[in-house]
């Protein structure tokens, strides 16, 4: 009898037994029992419930709220009738996306633009980590790497700032530089074949250092023993980063690749929506600027939101698929 | 002194080669890095004449402060700056108090449900309702053109509450909390008598993540605010630096060409002027933010 109602309760949940019959009774004294070992436990952690409540608020109405709000993808918003009250469209919003002219253009400009991004700014942390990490004096090491974070903290706004100063066709610094070695002047901001080189290469300068943290940090972590042996074996300096320093941050660099994938389709707003002008859009229309417009600017907001949501599926599902992958390939992955 | 000497002496000639090679790349990088900052402050710094010309390169020409003196004296620019002051305090207080309103319960080992309160707040990482669903809710609510839209919208971070999550797991050892509960001490009070004063590493490295994103942050002004008087310093910078983009294309024969150039060199100063407290307050928390980083970068 005791094994049983243990068994009920989950004590002995890997052995397979088949399921006791029980009276009706005894059902309800299991039930109970269970019941019990549930208020109990709830009971020990009560004060750490109480301490979740604003966190669970919060998520319930800034997160799960939205959640189900998505449901105006699939309906025709009234302002008058609101979220819950508007009309079911079905996929008329999606169809209407998805057979317009301009999709294939997001879907190449957001994709583009992320793979052209994840591509040349991937190398770039890892490079510095393992510059910097030679750097010999310990002084020296430490100035060199605070200067290198500083980008990180300059907002997206004066980056682009900083690039509109720069690069701007009258009396930017480049091309006041391209006109003194007799080039043409030309006018990167407002050039769709510029655009994704401006965004992409600004990024490298604005992250590179920031994102060369968790590299230093895995450098770090690598056994001096091994360096030391090398040396005596007559390796050069080259040669330790090569065959020590490199192998030694593969996997951290594997696992920062492949979260990256994850979030090809990912594209931020921010930025792209401050370096976006009328003359390179083609280029620089992205999904989530698009979702911008059609639903803040024109209001149109069904339609926005069916974008929004097929953007954010086909998020999870590459996150998924990469999820996967990194299982097979390097045996970690996020969940 | 000697074995200093002697390794010296073992160093090859490939290697001190390597040695130089190393030298350029690191000068070089931190070069690039740098320059762009520098060439800001300088620019601020130099006569407009001397920017518009394109004198200017490294070192600031003309010494002349003007356009701070500018600056200071638009009011836009101090309403930014306050409102964004108010954002950031208030903003940073509220996203602090609900991170740790998360992570400090998740880091027990003893509260019920653990795994399935985790998935509730991990969820949120991979799925949102998005833009318009949120603008929407946060409309509802009535918090449109009010300062909690900027503050509460999409602003806590999952991601920090694992790492603190994390921390408070790795540095709060089981017996602690046993002894506590011995003493009769509840699990608020353990909290405030004993966590919070030993996460003060992460609790800084927060402060600083949070702060730095308030400070930064244009994109809840721009789609809650509508009211000027609210807005934060970014989309004042961001009018100032950027939406007269075109003007630098306009012919400039019809408006008053001085007038021009110290409208642009105030765009040098609104720089240093709105980036300078960021980039002044980072390098001493810089030892507790590589940490963040690397309790991060471990799966939780």
């Amino acid at each position: 009898m005791v094994k049983m109602l243990n068994g009920a309760v989950g004590f002995f949940k890997k052995q397979k037994d088949p399921k006791p019959i029980m009276s009706r009774e005894e059902k309800r004294a299991v039930n109970a029992l269970k019941r019990r070992r549930i208020r109990t436990k709830l009971n020990q952690s009560k004060g750490l419930y109480v301490f979740l409540i604003p966190a669970i608020l919060y998520f319930l109405v800034f997160c799960y709220l939205p959640m189900y709000g998505v449901q105006i993808a699939f309906k025709y918003y009234s302002p008058i009738e609101g979220i819950w009250g508007s009309q079911w469209t079905g996929m008329k919003n999606l169809n209407r996306f998805f057979d317009s002219y301009y999709f294939w253009r997001l879907i190449r400009n957001t994709v583009g633009l992320s793979l052209y991004n994840l591509i040349v700014s991937f190398p770039f942390p890892i490079l510095l980590a393992l510059i910097f990490n030679e750097v010999q004096s310990p002084k020296m090491k430490k100035v060199v790497q605070t200067i290198s974070y500083a980008p990180h903290f300059i907002s997206v706004v004066v980056l682009v700032g900083i690039l509109n100063l720069f690069f701007n066709q009258g009396n930017g610094l480049i091309n006041v530089l391209l006109a003194k070695m007799g080039f043409e002047k030309f006018g990167f901001l407002t050039s769709a074949a510029a655009f994704p080189s401006m965004y992409v290469w600004s990024g490298v300068w604005q992250n590179a250092g920031w994102n060369s943290i968790i590299y230093i940090a895995a450098l770090a972590s690598i056994d001096p023993q091994l360096h030391e042996a090398a040396q005596i074996d007559g390796a050069s300096r080259l040669q330790r980063i090569l065959h020590i320093n490199l192998p030694g941050i593969l996997p951290t660099a594997i696992i920062m690749f492949i979260l990256d994938i994850g979030q090809v389709m990912n594209m931020g707003f921010e930025k792209v929506f401050l370096m976006q002008n009328a003359q390179n859009t083609e280029t620089s229309q992205v999904i989530s600027t698009f979702v911008y417009e059609a639903g803040l600017i024109n209001s149109d907001y069904g339609f926005s939101t069916a974008i929004g949501l097929f953007n954010n599926v086909i998020n999870i599902i590459l996150l998924l698929v990469v999820n996967k992958l990194a299982k097979k390939i390097s045996g970690t992955s996020l969940f | 002194m000697t074995a200093v000497k002697k390794r010296r002496t073992s160093i090859s000639a490939g290697d001190r080669a390597f040695d130089v090679v190393l030298a350029v790349l690191t000068i070089l990088s931190v070069l690039v890095i740098l320059y762009p900052l520098v060439f800001v402050a300088s620019a601020s710094v130099s006569d407009p004449m001397e920017i518009f010309q394109g004198n200017v390169w490294l070192w600031p020409k003309g010494f002349n402060l003007d356009a701070y003196k500018q600056v200071f004296r638009n009011d836009d620019i101090f309403t930014g700056y306050k409102n964004t002051l108010l954002y950031t305090v208030v903003g940073t207080v509220v996203t602090i108090v609900i991170t740790f309103s998360a992570a400090y319960p998740l880091s027990r080992k003893k509260l019920y449900g653990r795994n399935k309160l985790m998935s509730f707040f991990l969820f949120t990482m991979f799925f949102s309702g998005g833009m318009i669903p949120t603008y929407l809710i946060v409309r509802q609510l009535g918090l449109y053109n009010t300062m909690w839209a900027v503050i509460l919208v999409g602003t806590v971070s999952v991601y920090n509450i694992i790492v603190a999550r994390t921390f408070m797991q790795n540095t709060i050892p089981e017996e602690l909390y046993e002894a506590a509960a011995m003493d009769g001490c509840g699990d608020i009070r353990v909290f405030f008598r004993v966590v919070l004063p030993l996460s003060a590493p992460i609790l800084a490295v927060l402060v600083l993540f949070y702060g730095v994103n308030f400070w930064n942050s244009y994109f809840n002004g721009l789609i809650y605010l509508s009211d000027r008087a609210s807005y934060p310093l970014q989309l004042f910078l961001r009018e100032i630096l950027l939406n007269n983009m075109a003007d630098s294309m306009i012919d400039t024969a019809g408006i008053d060409i001085s007038q021009y150039m110290v409208s642009e060199s105030i765009k040098y100063a609104v720089i240093i002027v709105s980036s300078v407290p960021m980039l002044v307050l980072y390098p001493f928390l810089q030892k507790f933010f590589v940490k963040g980083v690397m309790i991060g970068a471990v799966k939780g």
